[in-house]
């Protein structure tokens, strides 16, 4: 359920007393609004759905899981060249 | 686009199919509950990299095949009035009620728009202050927060031309649902990751406790989604009823407190029909008494209106696994990806439209 | 599938994809009766008249809204008939021009069309040389519809039409896919979007000549456009019985549309072009074309994308960049943004 895409905040104003930010998602840019991620600010990412941010990206989680997978085949690699 | 790209590497696909492969030893069903996993699973062709002991079953998660037939019936009603302007997601507009769909109302002269947020709605609302703007609020928790939001701002700038039909539905009580089947054969869950970014994840040890089965909260791309299915595997083997997280990036265990506060003061509990399953009991949402006066079923009185879905329908032991769609009587027949009778004929990549069309490939 | 769904006309019949074709074979097929084309009907048919072959297409235009990002409706009512024809191998010649036009539509906005048709029928090489003008009520149109008949004349020794495609034949593309429906996507209505990205609308029958010049027996060509590559790739396998096999990580999908496509819940597959074409050629010949392609200006990035085979005729299957397989299905009607 629920395309979610995560986008790079460009800047933020209030707009009717809700933060809205222009959003880069690679070179298209759309209008979000950030009423439910209150700390994100300029050049920061949020997973944004229908025209929400809906949680704040955890860039340092997301190097963290990609190690993660790097380093899954290479140990089993290394077990395997122990005789 | 940065956070998708990497996450459909092929070779560190490889790598996580490889150890998949290397953690089974015996057969496993387990099902991801979310349209959207499904959508990628078929997209990307995961499920035939999976060993052959694996059974993913495709889940009740694509809000819009969810969507009753009732509250469909409903839509169409308000949409056909002449002082309204119906305004929905793009893929709700295809999916048929008794008799047609939204596309069918606006070739009748109805004024039916696609909009991407819920706030366009609105948008629509304060620029046309002599028409009736109804946004059709469907969705599960992912979707609530923007709706929620939404009919808050709403009251907030006193556009009284604004009402909502809504008919949110809630994964727990729909995983709980299809544990309760006897017959059963969902081993282990995939949770919908985008669901958990706004809910958390704390609704589910108590499932994975009482029912003994795995949790893992899962993401979208493809290593996101061999991630999920790694760690459920892992968990099975173990024969550990626990739940994990494999989208830390995007889920934190206490869900979004910001949306969900709002979701508490916007929206209650009710009990929700998904089509073709049947009734299921708390697993919705409808709005609150401090909102009714955007309720557009009140406003339009069509909450008299009353559609049973089809009888013949049985996507719920389809979804459960327990059925192979062609076993159906009603399929092909009375039921085709043009005339659905239930949620896995609605979306195309449901179990039963996805079998229908690679029957009629090759028959043809 | 029957026609049996909607009493009335609805959105997704002119969206080129099953409905359409349904359309035709459902209700005006049978309505012409035995005044109908014989065998394939196509975008373009070739009639021999007094020893020549000439190339006979209509299109008719309703773009929303009418000036979008890298073009208008006036461009894509030339280039469009202009490459209809230009995909039977045709040299265009002659254009006519019908106008259906709303109560109060600006004459300035009339104008800028006119210009924009004119501007593309001269970079095409081909004459508007007759034309009708129609005016409805305020309320039963929406602003201007244009619609373009064509005509051009075919060269000895070339036959190319869907039936021709052949298991064995390689699948060119002539670019990158999907700019067109993106940049028209970002000025609709409710779904406004930033982007860069431009119409590709352009006339194709150069990029076609200096294919043909090679000498290569070209098979198949297609303009990819409602419906997208999905569209006109399984017209081709049904119209000739074969099956087209997809390589995913050959599409040239560029980063932009990509992300427009990610953003929405749509297929780049799907993403109308107005200035690509699909080429079916054998094999053999296959790396000599796109040579001749790379070197035009519309086919700089020509590339291969797929092969014709004899398995599963009548179907689209493409290889994942996971190394599964997923089938193309023909688009059902208007491309629609997904929540799910």
């Amino acid at each position: 359920m629920c395309l979610a895409v995560p986008g790079r905040v460009l800047s933020i104003a209030d707009a009717d007393g809700v933060p809205m930010a222009e959003v880069d998602f690679g070179g298209v840019r759309k209008e979000v609004c950030l009423q439910y991620v209150p700390g994100v600010g300029v050049g920061e990412y949020v997973i944004v759905h229908v025209g929400f941010a809906i949680q704040q990206l955890d860039e340092e989680s997301a190097r963290q899981t990609l190690a993660n997978f790097e380093r899954l085949g290479i140990l089993e690699e290394e077990f395997r060249e122990i005789p | 686009m940065k956070y998708l790209d990497e996450f459909s590497d092929p070779d560190l696909a490889a790598r996580l199919i490889d150890q998949i492969h290397a953690v089974t030893t015996r057969p496993w069903a387990m099902m991801e509950v979310c349209g959207g996993q499904t959508h990628s699973i078929i997209r990307h062709g995961i499920d035939q990299l999976l060993p052959d002991d694996v059974e993913m079953i495709h889940g009740p998660g694509c809000p819009v095949c969810v969507t009753p037939l009732e509250v469909i019936d409903k839509a169409l009603a308000i949409a056909a009035r002449p002082e309204v302007i119906f305004c929905s997601f793009g893929d709700m507009l295809r999916v048929p009620g008794s008799g047609q769909d939204l596309f069918g109302v606006k070739s009748a002269g109805g004024d039916v728009r696609v909009v991407y947020s819920p706030m366009d709605a609105l948008k629509l609302a304060r620029q046309n202050p002599d028409r009736q703007v109804v946004f059709f609020g469907i969705g599960f928790e992912t979707t609530a927060p923007a709706n929620a939001m939404t009919v808050h701002q709403a009251r907030r700038l006193g556009v009284t031309n604004f009402s909502l039909l809504v008919s949110h539905v809630l994964v727990p009580p729909a995983i709980a649902a299809i544990m309760e089947s006897p017959r059963c054969r969902v081993q282990a869950f995939l949770a919908a990751g985008h669901v958990c970014s706004v809910m958390g994840t704390r609704e589910y040890p108590p499932l994975a406790h009482k029912y003994g089965v795995p949790i893992v909260v899962t993401g979208f791309e493809p290593l996101d989604i061999l991630e999920g299915i790694r760690q459920t595997i892992t968990l099975l083997e173990q024969g550990r009823a626990e739940v994990r997280n494999a989208y830390p990036r995007a889920v934190r265990d206490e869900g979004n407190p910001a949306a969900m506060a709002m979701l508490r003061d916007v929206f209650e509990v009710t009990d929700r029909t998904w089509r073709g399953i049947g009734e299921i009991p708390g697993s919705g949402w409808r709005l609150s008494s401090r909102y009714r006066e955007f309720d557009a079923e009140l406003r339009f009185d069509v909450g008299g209106l009353r559609t049973a879905e089809s009888p013949l329908c049985r996507s719920g032991e389809v979804l459960q696994g327990l059925l192979k769609p062609h076993e159906c009587a009603a399929f092909g027949k009375q039921c085709t990806p043009r005339t659905p009778l239930g949620a896995t004929m609605v979306s195309s990549e449901g179990a039963c439209a996805a079998y229908y069309a690679y029957r009629l490939v090759t028959h043809s | 599938m029957p026609l049996r769904d909607t009493p009335a006309i609805v959105l997704g019949h002119g969206g080129g994809g099953a409905m359409s074709a349904e359309l035709v074979r459902h209700l005006f097929l049978p309505g012409y009766g035995s005044a109908g084309a014989p065998g394939e009907l196509g975008d373009c048919a070739v009639l021999e008249i007094g020893g020549t072959r000439l190339a006979f297409s209509t299109d008719g235009f309703v773009v929303k809204p009418m000036f979008f990002p890298g073009g208008s409706i006036g461009d894509l009512a030339v280039n469009g008939t202009v490459n209809d024809l230009a995909m039977s191998g045709a040299t265009p010649l002659h254009l006519s021009a019908a106008f259906i036009l709303q109560e109060g539509t600006a004459l300035a906005e009339l104008g800028r069309i006119a210009e924009a048709m004119g501007a593309a029928a001269r970079a095409a090489g081909v004459r508007l040389v007759t034309g009708d003008t129609k005016v409805v009520d305020n309320g039963s149109g929406d602003g201007v519809y244009v619609t373009t008949a064509g005509i051009g004349v075919v060269p000895e020794g070339v036959d190319i039409r869907p039936g021709r495609a052949a298991p064995g034949d390689a699948i060119l593309i002539s670019g990158d896919l999907g700019a067109h429906g993106v940049a028209v996507l970002s000025c609709r209505e409710g779904l406004t979007f930033g982007t860069e990205v431009r119409s590709d609308t352009a006339p194709l029958h150069g990029l076609v000549a200096a294919m043909l010049a090679t000498g290569a027996d070209v098979h198949v060509l297609r303009d990819p456009t409602r419906g997208g590559v999905a569209a006109a790739l399984n017209e081709i396998a049904k119209a000739a019985g074969v099956g087209v096999e997809l390589t995913e990580r050959d599409l040239p999908v560029p980063g932009e549309v990509a992300d427009a496509c990610n953003l929405l819940g749509l297929d780049p597959l799907q993403v109308a072009n107005e200035g690509k074409l699909v080429a079916f050629v054998p094999e053999p010949h296959a790396e000599q074309v796109l040579e001749a392609m790379r070197a035009h200006a519309y086919g700089k990035g020509a590339r291969k994308i797929g092969t014709c085979v004899p398995d599963h005729p009548g179907m689209v299957v493409a290889r994942t960049a996971l190394g599964g397989t997923r089938v193309i299905s023909m688009p059902i009607g208007e491309q629609l943004p997904r929540i799910c």
